[in-house]
């Protein structure tokens, strides 16, 4: 396998970003900025999910951005969505939180590998942001490690049955669709892992521990038990064994969301250190006139600038057909971490003011922190990259 | 029902105001141009008939090439269709000129309405609603901040110095919106997308009939100079006790701003 894409395969890109993409952006962050920043500090603080917010991005069809028509979505692309995710990420990380997970967890995997009878009956929902969508695969005994879940699902005449419990699972507390990866045969490792639609409110199936974070406070992150819950035979998604192999290829998609994420909240301390930087006195002079001030703001920038290109290039390859395991990794891993980097800075750069709740720094730190770890941690992004080099 | 809407471009209320060169405007390099922002009441108002009566609405924007974005924003927003009217010969018109242009526009569209923004962000004039009611000798209600249209007439409440006025009238009509008058909507992604496919329609001068009548020219008109608006200056601290720094502040409100 070729390890990576050489510039001749991918410049020039023809159209990278079209008007229709730079007009949803400006569309996107007029809302973003005067509905949802203005929200963030306080949905941090309460650990309060917007669902408010949830209701607005359905009517806008952001929720269903990248749902097709004929189920009542916008039929848009990966750079359209990648470019929501940032720029709601910007104005409020845990919202872009709640939202990539709803849109490239709780949606992608029904459009993907769900029945036509799936698609129409949830479709349109999530679309609409009548309802939430949530993806079960973590447990508490296994996160990185999949394939070696607990959960199962056992069939009994029209009904599946579901036992185990899921964790640390977004948008759980409000989810009216949920989908929960099961083994259907454990003798068979991630070959018996299967995916199932389990509607809120179902017997035998509830949130059973709300988390306490660090950050993204304002995305709910629950567990959900199963205890002989019922599903109907038809709520499993595709083949029985499959589970696993839809969970790799949601998780593709999804990595691009995360980068997106991240590069979002990355954007959102630079924008704020920079501005800092001009504003605050020192010495006599505004601190962005140091040196080492400035060092740290053109390493900011410059790593934004590549992670911006890492993600909508992974983005751009998808929306031409490509497969791109390695470059959703590749944009995942280094937005993740450039943000950790790019948000300590901006605490730095705000001094003791950077460490105190009243101005959005701290906060972004500690949202951006999530980003190395949901989705795939950056330990499992670097052994899926290498892998994709052959080794 | 059919409603026009005149909407304007305005800089983006963020934009960092400079002079240009010749000081008979601002330079608008790298300016990014919005819609109005009174101008988004009227556009709201338009969907809110349209979806109580039915009907066609019709955004009109004078203006260079960036009333394309404006025009695309109102499109998203959900207005049906769009005219751009640009001619070589109109620019830097007077708000008569522009009003003149825009009745031209409008006249003979068989329109019920017309909704226009009280005032133009940036310039705040808020001459053009009425001209343009003049010239196209419809009633007019301005400022207004509550719109009931029934059969053929229309009552507005405005907002008048300390109270608020209804008035009356038949359509058509031209009314001016103030904030108030509705809570815009957000575009949505269906309909900026469908606004980038629709077709934004022409009209020059000669279209109108005004070739060699409107412009710079005949303004009647004009601006001589512009200039910044002095620096403001540095706030000042009062120390000392509560009881001394009040009455000391007291004093500077009274001696110095004048404003008790
Ligand atoms: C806020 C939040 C939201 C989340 N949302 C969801 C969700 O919606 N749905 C969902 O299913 N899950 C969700 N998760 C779970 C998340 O995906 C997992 O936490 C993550 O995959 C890591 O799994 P783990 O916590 O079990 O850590 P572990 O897998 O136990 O990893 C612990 C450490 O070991 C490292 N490690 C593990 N295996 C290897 C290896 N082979 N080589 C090198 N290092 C290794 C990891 O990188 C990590 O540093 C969420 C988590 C959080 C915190």
């Amino acid at each position: 396998m070729t390890s990576t894409v050489s510039a001749s395969e991918v410049l020039p890109y023809g159209e990278f970003l079209t008007d229709e993409h730079n007009a949803i952006a400006e569309m996107v962050r007029d809302f973003a900025t005067r509905e949802i920043a203005p929200k963030a500090a306080e949905v941090d603080r309460n650990a309060r999910f917007p669902v408010e917010t949830f209701k607005e991005l359905g009517k806008l069809d952001l929720l269903g951005l990248i749902v097709p028509t004929e189920y009542g979505g916008a039929g848009s692309d990966y750079r359209s969505y990648a470019i929501a995710v940032e720029e709601i990420g910007r104005a409020c990380g845990s919202t872009g939180l709640s939202y990539a997970a709803h849109c490239s967890l709780g949606t992608n995997p029904i459009k993907l590998f769900g029945s036509e009878a799936q698609k129409k009956k949830y479709l349109p929902k999530l679309a609409s942001g009548e309802f939430i969508g949530a993806w079960a695969l973590t447990e508490p005994g296994t996160g990185s490690d999949a394939s070696s879940q607990k959960t199962t699902a056992r069939r009994e005449g029209d009904s599946w049955v579901l036992n185990g419990t899921k964790q640390f699972i977004t948008n759980a507390t409000h989810a009216d669709v949920n989908i929960i990866m099961a083994m259907t045969d454990q003798s068979l490792g991630r070959k018996g892992i299967s995916s199932f639609i389990v509607e809120k409110g179902t017997p035998g199936f509830y949130v059973s521990k709300v988390e306490k974070k660090m950050g993204m406070r304002g995305s709910p992150t629950a567990s959900l038990t199963m205890e002989d819950c019922k599903i109907p035979a038809e709520n499993i998604i595709g083949e029985v064994g499959e589970g696993y192999k839809q969970a790799l290829t949601t998780l593709e998609g999804g990595r691009i969301s995360i980068g997106a994420l991240a590069l979002g909240i990355a954007q959102a301390a630079f924008d704020a250190a920079l501005q800092y930087a001009q504003q605050r006195e020192a010495f006599g002079q505004p601190i962005g006139k140091f040196q080492l001030i400035q060092g740290y703001l053109a390493d900011m920038s410059t790593q934004i600038q590549a992670a911006r290109l890492l993600i909508y290039h992974a983005a751009w390859m998808k929306d031409h057909g490509k497969r791109v395991t390695l470059e959703g990794s590749q944009g995942k891993l280094y937005a993740s971490e450039i943000a950790s980097r790019v948000c300590n800075l901006c605490v730095q750069i705000h001094g003791g003011y950077g460490y105190i709740e009243d101005f959005p720094a701290e906060r972004f730190l500690r949202d951006a922190k999530l980003c190395e770890i949901g989705e795939g941690t950056s330990e499992i992004q670097r052994l899926l990259i290498a892998r994709q080099l052959g080794l | 029902m059919k409603i026009a809407v005149c909407i304007k471009a305005v800089p983006d209320t963020e934009t960092k105001i400079q002079l240009a060169a010749d000081r008979q405007n601002i330079d608008f390099t790298g300016v990014r141009f919005i819609t109005s922002p009174y101008d988004e009441f009227a556009i709201e108002e338009a969907l809110k008939l349209k979806e109580k009566h039915g009907g066609e609405t019709t955004a009109f924007c004078l203006g260079g090439p960036e009333a394309t974005d404006v025009l695309r924003d109102a499109l998203a927003r959900g207005l049906d269709s769009a005219v751009h009217v640009c001619d070589a010969s109109f620019v830097q018109l007077d708000p008569l000129s522009t009003a003149k242009v825009l009745a031209a526009a409008i006249a003979d569209g068989g329109f019920d309405i017309v909704l226009c923004g009280h005032q133009g962000s940036g310039t705040d004039n808020s001459l053009v609603p009425s001209m343009l009611a003049e010239l196209l000798d419809w009633p007019q209600a301005n400022i207004v901040v509550k719109l009931e249209v029934e059969g053929g007439s229309f009552k507005a409440e405005r907002e008048i110095e300390g109270a608020h006025e209804i008035v009356q009238g038949s359509l058509p009509a031209v009314i001016s919106a103030q904030k108030g008058l509705n809570e815009p909507r957000y575009p949505s992604i269906k309909g900026v997308m469908a606004a980038r496919r629709k077709e934004i329609a022409q009209k020059d001068a000669a279209a109108l009939g005004l070739a060699g009548k409107v412009g710079s020219a005949q303004a009647t008109m004009k601006i001589k100079e512009m200039t910044m608006p002095a620096d403001r200056p540095q706030g000042r601290i009062i120390d000392g006790d509560v009881d001394t720094a009040v009455k000391a502040l007291v004093q500077l409100l009274r001696s110095e701003a004048q404003v008790v």
